[in-house]
C-alpha cells in the first residue's frame, strides 16, 4: 500500500503518523531539531527558511497550547501564520472539511497544521491534495482523534535522546489513559522504530486498548510492577470527562493506583526521567512533588517541542 | 412472447441441474422447458448464450433503493430479479400506505421485483409496534429493524410474540445497542492501532444470544441479517442445529474483506456491521460454503460527499447490486466453491429464506432468469455503474463475470450492449 | 584564472599560505567562522597554525539557503555554533571554494542574526569564478577554471589531512 506521507522519492511530504516512517526519517527530524534548538537561543530567534510561505493552523478541535507551539515554530521559520478556529466558522455553515481545504488552497496555503477530533482526518486531506495534484501543499498532523500526535511523539523522542542518548538500552513506561491517547500511540510507534527494547503500558483494563501486544507493548495493571527499573516514565493526561463514570470510579481512586508519587517513582531507576505531554492534572495522574521534582523534564519537553516542530515544518515544506 | 435462450450452461442449483450447451424455453412469462424444443414452440426472440451461464435471477436479501429508478435498473444490470428492501428509508417503511406506494412504484418501473420489509416498530424506534398485518397486506414480506437494534428487550419480545401470532417472519441485524453505539470499526488490532472506537464481537454474540432465547420463547421465525463474526456464526449454526426456525445471511463484502482493508482510514471500508478479523472472514466463508448462510449485497448507495469524510464520520456501506454476482464469483474462486453451489447462495437459498418459489428454473416457475458471461471482465468505475451509489472499496478493480441479459417474468428487462 | 593543474595542489600547503595572509591582521583580534564542512576544517587548521586560543565558530547555512523552494532542506544539517559574541567583532568567514557567492551571502545573513559585527572578511582556498553575486574573497590562494560539470571537493582523510578531489557531475 502506498504510504501517503512520502513523496515519490520516499521523502517526507506530510507528517501524518509516526507509524510507517523509517528510522532514518525520524533521526533526520531529531537531528534537524538539534540545529533549531540553537536558533532559539540566538539574539534573533528566526531563520528565513519559510519566508513568503503561508502556514494555516486548522484547529477543528480547541487546543490553545498546541496551536501556540506550532505558531511560534512557524514564525521562527519566517512563515506567515494564519490561525483558523474552524469550530466557530465554516463547518457551522455546513461547509465540508474538503471544501474548507480547497478554499484555503485558493488562498495559496503552503502548509496545513491540522488538529481534528476524528482519527484519520489529516489522511483525508493529504489524499485529497494528492488526488487534485497539489503536491506542493503539505500537511502536518497536530493530533487526530485517538489516532496520532506525531510531533508530540517526536518531541518526546527528542527529550529521551537528549537525556538518555541511546534508545537501544531503555525501558520506557507509558502510564494512564492509553485507550484515548493519540500521544501514546505515536510514542509507541516511535519508541519501537528507534529500537527501544522494552515499552510498557500501565493502566487499568478500561483505559488500555485491546491487542497491545500486537504493537509490541508489554501490559501492566500494577504500577509498582510496571515502573520497576524503568529509565523513562511518560505520564498521560486523564481527561476530566473520564474521571467519574464507567471507566473509572473517581479521580481519587485513580490517583491511589496510577498516580505517580515520589514513592512509586523510587521504584524506577534512580536516574529515570518523568515526562508529561501537558497540561497536567496535579493530584490526579501526578503528584506535585514529582511534577516539580528533579527528575521531571516536562518544561524542557515544551522547549524541545518548538525545535521539533520547526524541523518537521521545514522538512515537509521542502519536499 | 416466446423466448429461447440457446447454447448456454444452464444451472439450476435448487434442482441440481448443470447442463452445458443447452436451451431454456420461456413462454407466457414462465419456464416451459429445457433441452429439446417443446412441441409447437416457435421462438419470437432468441438469446445466444454461447459461453454464458443461464441461471435463476439473483435474489438480493438486502438492498436500499434510495433513488428507486436508478437502483432497480442497477439490480437487473447485476442479474438481480428480486430485491428485499429494508425499512430504513426516509421516512421509514412503517405505514401500509408507504409500503403500498413502494410496491406500486416498483411495478411501474417494471425492472426487478420489489419485496419490502416492513418496519417492526414505528419509526424503527424500537418502542411501539407498527401495523404488521396492514403492512403485510400492502406487500411486505417480513418485518425488520434494518440495522437499528431494539434496545428494550421487552419491546423485542412483544414484537416477536405479535409477529408469531400471524406467522410473520422477523428479520434482525444482531447488534447490541450499548456495545455498538459509539463504535466505528471492529474492536481488533487495526482499531487499536488507528485509534478507532471499537465494536466488539460481543456486540453481535450478545444480541444473537438474546434473539435465540426469544425465538425459543415465542417460536417466531427469525432471519438474522449480516452476520459478521465467527463466534456469531457459531451461535446461529447451533440454534439451527437445535431446530430453531432461524436463517441468516452474510454481506458479500464481509466474505472478501477484513479490518485490514481499512488501510489508511479508507472510508469505503466502513461497514455496518464492521469488517472483522481475518479469522472471522474465514469462518463466514466456510459457513456460507457449508450452506449455513445466504449471501446478500447489502447494497447501500452513499453519495460521494458522505464518503469524503474522516473514517468515523463517513456513512457506512457500499454499492452492491451490480457487484453481487462478480464478488460472489470471486469468493467462490478463492474459497474453491463450485459455481452451482455459489449461485445457490444468491438464488435458491435466499428464496428459501423468503419462503418463495423463485430462485429456480423448474418448469412452470416465473421466468426470472440471469444470463451472464463468467469469463468477461470489466472495470469497476463510476461510469460503469447504473446505481447512483458509486461508493465501493473495489473502485478501479477488475471484476470477472458480466451479465448479458436479465428476464423478469419472461420479459427482457436488461440486455447488455454488445 | 588558470587551468586545472595535475596533480591537484596540496591543500595543507594552501592552508599554511592562507594562515600567512591572515597573520598580518591578528592585531584586529579576528574571530574565525568556518562554513560546513570544508570551511570548518580549514578554520580549525587556521586556528592551530595561527596559535589562536579562542574556539572557532561553525556555520551550517542550510536554514539560510536561497534554493530551499527548489531543493528542500539539506537532509543532514548540523547546528551552527558561534561560541563568542558577534557584536562588534572582526570576523573572518572561512570556506573551501568560492563559486556563485550564494553560500557566502547565506553565511553573512546568518552571522548577522547573532549581532552586528565590526567587519566581515572572507578567506578561501580556491576561487573558481562564476560569481552570481557581488562577492569577493579578502584572502584567496588559488584561482582556478573548471568546466560546468566539474566540482572541487575538499576531503578530510583518515589521518586528518586535507586534500582536494575533483568530482564530475
Amino acid at each position: 500500500m502506498h504510504n501517503p506521507q512520502l513523496n515519490k522519492h520516499g521523502e517526507l511530504a506530510h507528517l501524518l503518523s509516526i507509524e510507517g516512517l523509517p528510522k532514518a526519517i525520524l533521526n533526520q527530524i531529531l537531528d534537524t531539531a538539534e540545529s533549531f534548538m540553537e536558533v532559539s537561543a540566538r539574539e534573533v530567534k528566526k531563520v528565513p527558511l519559510l519566508r513568503g510561505k503561508s502556514v494555516f493552523n486548522l484547529f477543528f478541535e480547541n487546543s490553545t497550547r498546541t496551536r501556540t507551539t506550532f505558531e511560534i515554530a512557524a514564525k521562527r521559520l519566517s512563515a506567515d501564520v494564519i490561525n483558523l478556529d474552524i469550530n466557530k466558522s465554516s463547518t457551522a455553515k455546513g461547509e465540508t472539511l474538503l471544501d474548507t481545504i480547497d478554499n484555503l488552497c485558493a488562498m495559496h496555503a503552503n502548509l496545513f497544521v491540522v488538529r481534528h477530533a476524528s482519527s484519520g482526518a489529516p489522511y483525508l486531506i493529504a489524499e485529497h491534495l494528492q488526488r487534485t495534484g497539489r503536491d506542493d501543499i503539505h500537511v502536518v498532523n497536530a493530533g487526530d482523534g485517538r489516532h496520532a500526535h506525531p510531533t508530540q511523539g517526536l518531541l518526546d523522542m527528542y527529550t529521551i535522546r537528549h537525556y538518555k542518548k541511546d534508545f537501544t538500552q531503555l525501558r520506557v513506561a507509558i502510564v494512564g489513559d492509553i485507550l484515548h491517547s493519540r500521544v501514546a500511540r505515536s510514542d509507541i510507534h516511535a519508541l519501537t522504530t528507534l529500537g527501544v527494547p522494552e515499552v510498557r503500558a500501565i493502566g487499568p483494563e478500561t483505559l488500555l486498548p485491546k491487542y497491545m501486544d500486537k504493537l509490541g507493548v508489554h501490559v501492566f495493571h500494577d504500577m509498582n510492577e510496571g515502573l520497576k527499573d524503568c529509565d523513562v516514565i511518560i505520564m498521560l493526561r486523564l481527561q476530566n470527562e473520564r474521571m467519574n463514570g464507567a471507566l473509572l470510579p473517581s479521580a481519587g481512586e485513580y490517583f491511589r493506583h496510577y498516580g505517580l508519587t515520589p514513592q512509586k517513582l523510587a521504584l524506577a531507576k534512580p536516574d529515570a526521567i518523568v515526562m508529561h505531554p501537558g497540561p497536567m492534572n496535579r493530584g490526579v495522574e501526578i503528584h506535585s512533588a514529582v511534577a516539580d521534582g528533579a527528575q521531571a523534564v516536562i518544561l524542557p519537553q515544551v522547549t524541545f517541542g518548538i525545535a521539533v516542530r520547526m524541523a518537521v515544518m521545514s522538512i515537509v515544506a521542502g519536499n | 412472447m416466446n423466448i429461447e435462450i440457446k447454447n448456454g450452461r444452464v444451472i439450476d442449483p435448487k434442482h441440481g441441474v448443470d447442463q452445458h450447451h443447452t436451451s431454456l424455453f420461456v413462454a407466457e412469462g414462465t419456464v416451459i422447458g429445457m433441452g429439446a424444443t417443446p412441441a409447437g414452440f416457435v421462438a419470437d426472440q432468441t438469446i445466444d448464450a454461447t459461453g454464458c451461464v443461464v441461471c435463476p435471477g439473483l435474489i438480493d436479501l438486502g438492498a436500499r433503493l434510495n433513488s428507486i429508478e436508478a437502483e432497480l435498473a442497477a439490480a437487473v444490470a447485476g442479474g438481480v430479479t428480486s430485491v428485499v428492501v429494508p425499512p430504513d428509508a426516509d421516512p421509514p417503511l412503517d405505514e401500509p400506505e408507504l409500503a403500498d406506494r413502494l410496491v406500486h412504484r416498483g411495478d411501474e418501473i417494471g425492472k426487478a421485483r420489489v419485496l419490502p420489509l416492513g418496519a417492526l416498530t414505528l419509526g424503527l424506534k424500537g418502542e411501539r409496534l407498527a401495523e404488521l398485518a396492514g403492512l403485510k397486506k400492502a406487500g411486505c414480506v417480513a418485518f425488520s429493524q434494518a440495522n437499528k437494534p431494539v434496545v428494550d428487550t421487552e419491546a423485542l419480545l412483544r414484537a416477536m410474540e405479535y409477529a408469531a401470532t400471524f406467522d410473520f417472519a422477523v428479520w434482525l441485524q444482531p447488534q447490541d445497542y450499548w456495545l455498538s453505539r459509539n463504535g466505528i470499526a471492529h474492536e481488533g488490532e487495526v482499531a487499536s492501532r488507528l485509534g478507532l472506537a471499537g465494536i466488539p464481537v460481543a456486540a453481535e454474540t450478545i444480541a444473537i444470544g438474546t434473539i435465540i432465547q426469544l425465538v425459543r420463547i415465542t417460536g417466531c421465525r427469525v432471519h438474522l441479517t449480516r452476520i459478521s463474526s465467527a463466534a456469531g456464526m457459531q451461535l446461529v449454526h447451533r440454534a439451527q442445529h437445535d431446530g430453531l426456525p432461524i436463517t441468516c445471511d452474510v454481506g458479500v463484502h464481509h466474505l472478501l474483506l477484513t479490518e485490514n482493508d481499512i488501510g489508511y482510514f479508507n472510508p469505503h471500508a466502513r461497514f455496518c456491521p464492521p469488517l472483522r478479523a481475518q479469522e472471522d472472514r474465514q469462518a463466514l466463508s466456510d459457513s456460507v460454503a457449508a450452506g449455513w448462510a445466504a449471501i446478500c449485497s447489502d447494497h447501500t448507495p452513499v453519495g460521494a460527499d458522505d464518503k469524503l469524510l474522516p473514517f468515523g464520520e463517513a456513512k457506512p456501506g457500499a454499492t452492491g447490486l451490480e457487484v453481487l454476482l462478480p464478488l460472489t464469483l470471486k469468493w467462490a474462486e478463492a474459497a474453491q466453491v463450485d459455481l452451482p453451489t455459489a449461485l445457490a447462495r444468491i438464488t435458491a437459498m435466499p428464496a428459501r429464506v423468503l419462503g418463495s418459489s423463485a430462485g429456480s428454473l423448474a418448469v412452470g416457475t416465473n421466468a426470472d432468469i440471469c444470463v451472464f458471461d463468467p469469463a468477461a471482465t470489466w472495470q469497476l468505475a463510476p461510469e460503469a455503474l447504473k446505481s447512483r451509489g458509486k461508493n465501493s472499496p473495489w473502485q478501479g478493480y477488475m471484476m470477472s463475470g458480466q451479465v448479458r441479459a436479465t428476464l423478469v417474468g419472461g420479459r427482457m428487462v436488461y440486455q447488455a450492449q454488445q | 584564472m588558470s587551468p586545472l593543474p595535475n596533480p591537484l595542489p596540496d591543500a595543507e600547503a594552501q592552508c599554511r599560505q592562507l594562515a600567512d595572509l591572515i597573520r598580518r591582521q591578528l592585531s584586529k583580534n579576528p574571530a574565525l567562522v568556518g562554513i560546513y564542512s570544508g570551511g570548518a576544517w580549514i578554520a580549525e587548521r587556521l586556528k592551530d597554525l595561527l596559535g589562536l586560543t579562542e574556539e572557532v565558530g561553525l556555520i551550517d547555512v542550510s536554514f539560510y539557503r536561497d534554493d530551499f523552494s527548489e531543493k528542500g532542506l539539506h537532509p543532514q544539517c548540523r547546528p551552527t555554533v558561534i561560541p563568542f559574541d558577534v557584536e562588534g567583532r572582526h570576523i573572518i568567514l572561512v570556506d573551501d571554494v568560492l563559486y556563485t557567492g550564494r553560500t557566502t551571502r547565506a553565511a553573512i545573513n546568518e552571522l548577522f542574526d547573532y549581532g552586528r559585527p565590526a567587519a566581515v572578511e572572507l578567506a578561501v582556498l580556491a576561487d573558481r569564478g562564476g560569481r552570481e553575486l557581488p562577492v569577493a574573497a579578502t584572502y584567496g590562494i588559488w584561482d582556478v577554471t573548471l568546466d560546468d560539470g566539474q566540482s572541487l571537493v575538499l576531503e578530510r582523510k583518515d589521518d586528518a589531512q586535507l586534500a582536494w578531489r575533483l568530482e564530475h557531475a
